[in-house]
């Protein structure tokens, strides 16, 4: 690893004011869980290391019923995943997180780490583009707020510019009748997905038709990936066994996903094609079982 | 600037340290080679094998994959300070009393996972220990009698037998 500057401010504000005077030169770390491995490789080698783990005013987990679910970018993964209040009114984020690595990544490693990123591959992403999140993101202009859909733009790039932290991810009350699940491939529990869906129903409880429907994918594209194709298969209908079939279909249809040696990409599409079919019909399931 | 030293003011199995450390340090080196408290095993060196674990601030974390200065204020317990003083933790008493340690290279990690568990969760479920130590791989393929032992060490630790 190559020798770089360091500093840990206390507080977001000297964070932004320090990142902003090193214009380019500077990196921010959280947890490290992803920049070391990459930074140990000469992969990464930033000049300067602004340390923004210790900022407590960044971990915190906040829920009102109307506003919903607000999380600071530096809560950890463990944190969310022993949250009562998330078991409780957004399960889909812990049944994400206790797939998600080992005990002690999840100890150190932060959620805003996990977004900024920028891995395909992660799984909080596509959970929470279903659950139709948005980032607060702050630099020296002030406070802008994004769909987190929009957030990513190539492998590992993201919409973050120098001087620029992500704060928080807001996510709203599900409307009523609604069910998400989250689930990937993997060889090893806590494995990274070979391929991974997220889905959120809604369904209309008088005729049982399909009001709403998200679905996205990890680890098939080079950015987390939205399949439109497969929610309009499902929105306005009564949802079966077999337009869950073509939704998966459809999903799979619009990816040429990437190869490597988890997985080939015919395999990816067939894995894809299966995912979004078991996912969105746990997340069915879910929606109907709320009466 | 880049090497610049800097100060790392930390507890380490109970006692005060004040070092100054390169910031690229990784907890794993500066207690390895700096403390010499080599029971901290360097195994992938890459967050994959669970072999360097140890806690901090009372929670498991990896020890090749955190810079020595993001323990600043913080309390480190290795291997070494486990026991207490010659007396083995129940944790240990009973993974060497139930024949759970083959080569050994992965046991301080596993008791290091095992002790943050059971700080936290003084009564486990056998998944819950499962779910510990997943983290932890161990060479012989020897899990199911550490999983047993920390068990054993649950048991006792409540004052059962
Ligand atoms: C063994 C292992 C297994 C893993 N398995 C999974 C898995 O199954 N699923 C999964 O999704 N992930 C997985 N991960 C990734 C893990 O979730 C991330 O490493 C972790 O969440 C990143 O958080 P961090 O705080 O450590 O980020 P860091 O590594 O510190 O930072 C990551 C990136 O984000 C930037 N950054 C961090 N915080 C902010 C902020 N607030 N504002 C702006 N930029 C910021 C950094 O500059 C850097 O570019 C795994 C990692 C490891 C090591
Ligand atoms: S040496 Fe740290 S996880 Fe392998």
């Amino acid at each position: 690893m190559k020798d770089f500057g360091y500093a840990a401010p206390k507080n977001v504000g000297e964070a932004i004011s320090l990142l902003t005077e090193l214009g380019g030169h500077g990196k921010v770390i959280a947890g490290g869980q992803s920049m070391l491995v990459i930074m140990k490789q000469n992969m990464l080698a930033p000049e300067f290391l602004v340390d923004i783990k210790g900022i407590s005013e960044l971990d915190y987990i906040k829920y009102d019923k109307k506003k919903g679910l607000n999380i600071g970018a530096l809560t950890t993964h463990r944190t969310i995943e022993r949250s009562p209040v998330i078991k409780e009114t957004y399960p889909v984020l812990s049944e994400m997180e206790d797939n998600l690595a080992v005990v002690q990544t999840r100890n150190w490693g932060t959620i805003g780490g996990n977004l900024c990123h920028g891995d395909p591959a992660g799984d909080p992403t596509v959970v929470f583009i279903v659950l139709n999140a948005r980032l607060k993101i702050r630099g020296t202009a002030g406070e802008r707020e994004i769909d987190i859909e929009d957030f990513y733009k190539d492998y590992l790039e993201v919409d973050l510019n120098p001087g620029e932290l992500l704060v928080e991810i807001q996510v709203p009350p599900p409307p009523p009748h609604t069910g998400s699940a989250h689930n990937k491939l993997m060889v090893m529990k806590g494995d990274m997905g070979i391929v991974g869906a997220a889905a959120t129903i809604t369904v209309n409880p008088a005729d049982g038709t399909c009001t709403g429907a998200r679905i996205a994918l990890s680890n098939v594209a080079s950015t987390p990936w939205r399949s439109r194709a497969a929610e309009n298969v499902l929105i306005g209908k009564v949802i079966t066994g077999e337009l869950l079939a073509e939704a998966g279909r459809a999903a799979s249809a619009e990816l040429e996903p990437p190869a490597d040696v988890h997985g080939s990409s015919a395999y990816r599409k067939e894995m894809a094609e299966l995912f979004v079919r078991r996912t969105a019909e746990t997340a069915l399931k879910r929606a109907q079982a709320q009466g | 600037m880049n090497d610049e030293l800097k100060e790392l003011r930390f507890s380490v199995n109970g006692k005060p340290y004040e070092l100054k450390v390169k910031p690229k340090a990784l907890l794993l080196d500066v207690l390895r080679k700096e403390l010499k408290l080599t029971g901290t095993r360097t195994g992938c060196e890459v967050s994959a094998c669970g072999a360097c674990t140890v806690n901090l601030d009372g929670m498991a974390v990896r020890a090749c994959s955190i810079l020595a200065l993001q323990a600043n204020g913080r309390e480190v317990v290795t291997i070494e300070g486990v026991a207490d003083g010659d007396k083995l933790h129940p944790i240990q008493e009973a993974m060497v009393a139930h024949g759970a340690i083959e080569c050994g290279f992965c046991t301080s990690g596993m008791v290091m996972s095992a002790r943050a568990l059971l700080l936290e969760n003084p009564k486990p479920t056998r998944e819950d220990i499962r779910r510990a130590v997943q983290g932890n791989m161990c060479a012989d393929s020897g899990y199911v009698k550490y999983i047993e032992a920390v068990e054993i060490a649950a048991k006792k630790m409540q004052g059962g037998e």
